[in-house]
């Protein structure tokens, strides 16, 4: 993986960036994909997907049960919202997700919740809605598997996943 | 309202490789020679008729009884001598009995090696005094004959070892193949003659079976009986399905699905003939659904916005009822046995709570004001009893409470225990334990005393139970 090319589109790009979250998570680490992480800062052409993942940050953490923005995820999302409307050609898909410590069918509608607190805030920031989709996986998708808050607080969260471009 | 994932209704899935395996067909015809007292079931798995026949040492009196909530309960002492006839059936039958009876923790089946008799004529008397040295309170002898056609005959007795009578005997006739039924049949007439509980061996669990790792789990719907025999899987792990209720009334269950990329949807799925359909047409995610008790209607929780609220739907006649509407996420409703009431889980207080309702939305309070977070609400087909998680201090327990919030018991807690459903006695409430790590769920039983706590046989991981009523109450 080290030795692909940042050329080589976005489709490498999208196996870089699952390939970063799932080492994230076999090692119970705490930098995310989008955190920076093992390629730092710049590695990637500006616009790209990988752009996006690495040097803006796809995803924001939520407290216990919480949906709202800590100061962190708002200017998580203030890089977003800057990025999106920079590159506005991208449409994109926000994943609500919660963490296991929850019963089934709450976790899908807390998901959701916080899927539309994104949503509502990237609106407010002059994103245009037509470009969003909202999902809700619940607890059903984690990054992080273990019994402590160093995997629970990786998978409340909320990811914005950037469709390929049309004709791409 | 912002726009959601997917779109378009799903055609009607018949999947022949999961469903075609089992060919049914009723069968009516009745056995005439002896007084037949019902002709059990007109659905598939077909037993054909049972009589009810008795022996008895004169001037006997029945006197065995078991007090389920004494403090000095003590598991009844019980003997299944060997099923004659049939070697395979016969053998069979008697260790799913033994089994059944034995597993839910109020028989304690003698072992083989103490029985006075090996044989017992099964148009005799059994040797009484031997069987009461043995300590046997109770005594089951049985039949198991292989007729033309490919039919079997299965006839046993229950006998009260101590007053020398007999306290039931049935006779069922079906198809060879059906035979593990007759087991839980007769399991659940020994059961309600001596605990006057209703019946809970004939019975079908449907399940998420679990396998691969959490980060990327594969999920499939999958139906077995209760003690984990015939299992079959009704979907292909392709989409991501949890939350299976079973109908009520018929071979359907209602469960929610969710492809990569989309919404959760609730569908309904007919086990049977392996029919599918969408439940309602939303443009937002459903979630959560719960059958009303007379089968017509499914109630579940539609997703709006941040909020979610439940409705109810009759899939047949296509009309939509909302019950709720706060700004709140309102979820897990569960109908009163009569139908006239909902129990839900709301946090519209905060923390989740449980909250119970008139059928069309009226008069909603909260009933739980315990310490913790309260969600999962199921009411008891018996109606005594609303089973619900509870999360604490960073454990989860599964309880049981009245419908106005009094007399909370847990009857299990540790790391993650989820997802309540209920026995059709009202008796057991099974549910999945996670010990957490990268292992997974495994499902288990455990009675309103709280008394017991028992595995229930998986082939693999495995989660959210929905327990069946009595197959013979199917249509």
């Amino acid at each position: 993986m080290f030795g692909l090319k940042v050329s080589a589109g976005f489709k490498a790009a999208a196996i870089l960036s699952a390939t970063l979250a799932l080492g994230a998570c076999a090692s119970n680490k705490t930098d995310q994909a989008g955190a920076g992480g093992v390629y730092g800062a710049g590695a990637s052409t500006p616009g790209s997907a990988q752009d996006f993942v690495v040097n803006v940050g796809d995803r924001v953490f939520f407290e216990t049960d919480s949906t709202n923005l800590t100061s962190t995820a708002v200017a998580t999302l203030d890089k977003q919202a800057g990025w999106l409307q920079r590159y506005p050609h991208y449409t994109f898909l926000i994943e609500g997700h919660a963490d296991e410590r929850g019963t089934r069918e709450y976790n899908y509608a807390l998901g959701a919740r916080r899927a539309q607190t994104v949503y509502d805030y990237l609106v407010s920031r002059g994103v245009q809605s037509n470009r969003i989709r909202v999902v809700s996986y619940g607890k059903e998708r984690p990054v992080a598997v273990c019994n402590d808050i160093s995997c629970w607080s990786q998978n409340r969260r909320s990811v914005t996943v950037l469709d390929r471009p049309a004709g791409s | 309202m912002f726009p959601s994932v997917g779109s378009g209704a799903q055609p009607v899935v018949h999947d022949p490789e999961l469903f075609c395996q089992r060919p049914m067909r009723f069968q009516t015809e009745r056995y005439s020679t002896m007084k037949t007292i019902a002709l059990l079931s007109r659905f598939a798995a077909a037993l054909l008729a049972l009589a009810w026949f008795g022996l008895a040492a004169p001037g006997a009196r029945a006197e065995i009884s078991i007090t389920l909530n004494s403090p000095t309960f003590a598991p009844l002492p019980i003997a299944v001598a060997p099923f004659s006839g049939d070697p395979e059936v016969a053998s069979g039958i008697t260790e799913m009995i033994t089994n059944n009876l034995r597993r839910i923790g109020y028989f304690a089946p003698l072992e083989p090696a103490s029985f006075p008799q090996q044989q017992v004529d099964f148009d005799g008397l059994p040797d009484f005094p031997a069987w009461q040295t043995a300590n046997a309170q109770a005594l089951i002898t049985g039949r198991a004959v292989r007729e033309g056609g490919g039919r079997i005959r299965v006839e046993f007795r229950l006998w009260d070892v101590f007053a020398g009578q007999q306290l039931a005997g049935q006779q069922y006739y079906t198809d060879t193949a059906n035979w593990r039924r007759i087991g839980h049949i007769i399991s659940d007439a020994v059961l309600t003659r001596i605990t006057g509980l209703k019946g809970m061996f004939d019975t079908r669990v449907v399940f998420v079976d679990e396998t691969g790792t959490k980060e990327k789990r594969r999920k499939r719907l999958a139906v077995m009986d209760q003690d984990g025999a015939n299992l079959r899987y009704l979907t292909r792990g392709e989409e991501l399905v949890v939350s299976p209720r079973f109908s009520p009334v018929s071979q359907e269950v209602a469960f929610m699905s969710q492809r990569p990329n989309e919404r959760t949807r609730v569908q309904l799925l007919n086990i049977e003939s392996g029919q599918r359909e969408i439940v309602g047409s939303f443009p937002e995610m459903t979630t959560s659904p719960q059958f009303t008790p007379d089968g017509q209607r499914i109630a579940l929780s539609l997703q709006q916005g941040g909020n979610a609220n439940i409705y109810s739907i009759a899939p047949k006649a296509r009309t939509t009822t909302r019950i709720t509407s706060t700004n709140a996420i309102d979820t897990s409703p569960s109908y009163s046995p009569d139908g006239s009431q909902i129990v839900f889980e709301s946090d519209r207080g905060g923390g989740t709570q449980l909250y119970v309702m008139n059928a069309d939305g009226s008069n909603q309070q909260r009933i739980s004001f315990g310490e913790g977070r309260y969600s999962q609400p199921v009411w008891s087909p018996r109606g005594d009893y609303i089973a619900f998680t509870r999360s604490r201090a960073g454990q989860f327990a599964i309880g049981i409470m009245k419908p106005d919030g009094s007399g909370e018991r847990i009857l299990t807690e540790g790391y993650h225990n989820e997802s309540p459903t209920w026995a059709p006695n009202g008796q057991f409430v099974m549910f999945f334990s996670d010990p957490g790590g990268e292992g997974g769920g495994r499902l288990y039983m455990a009675d309103v005393t709280g008394r017991v706590r028992v595995p229930v046989p998986t082939p693999s991981y495995a989660s959210d139970p929905a327990w069946s009523p009595l197959v013979s109450d199917l249509r």
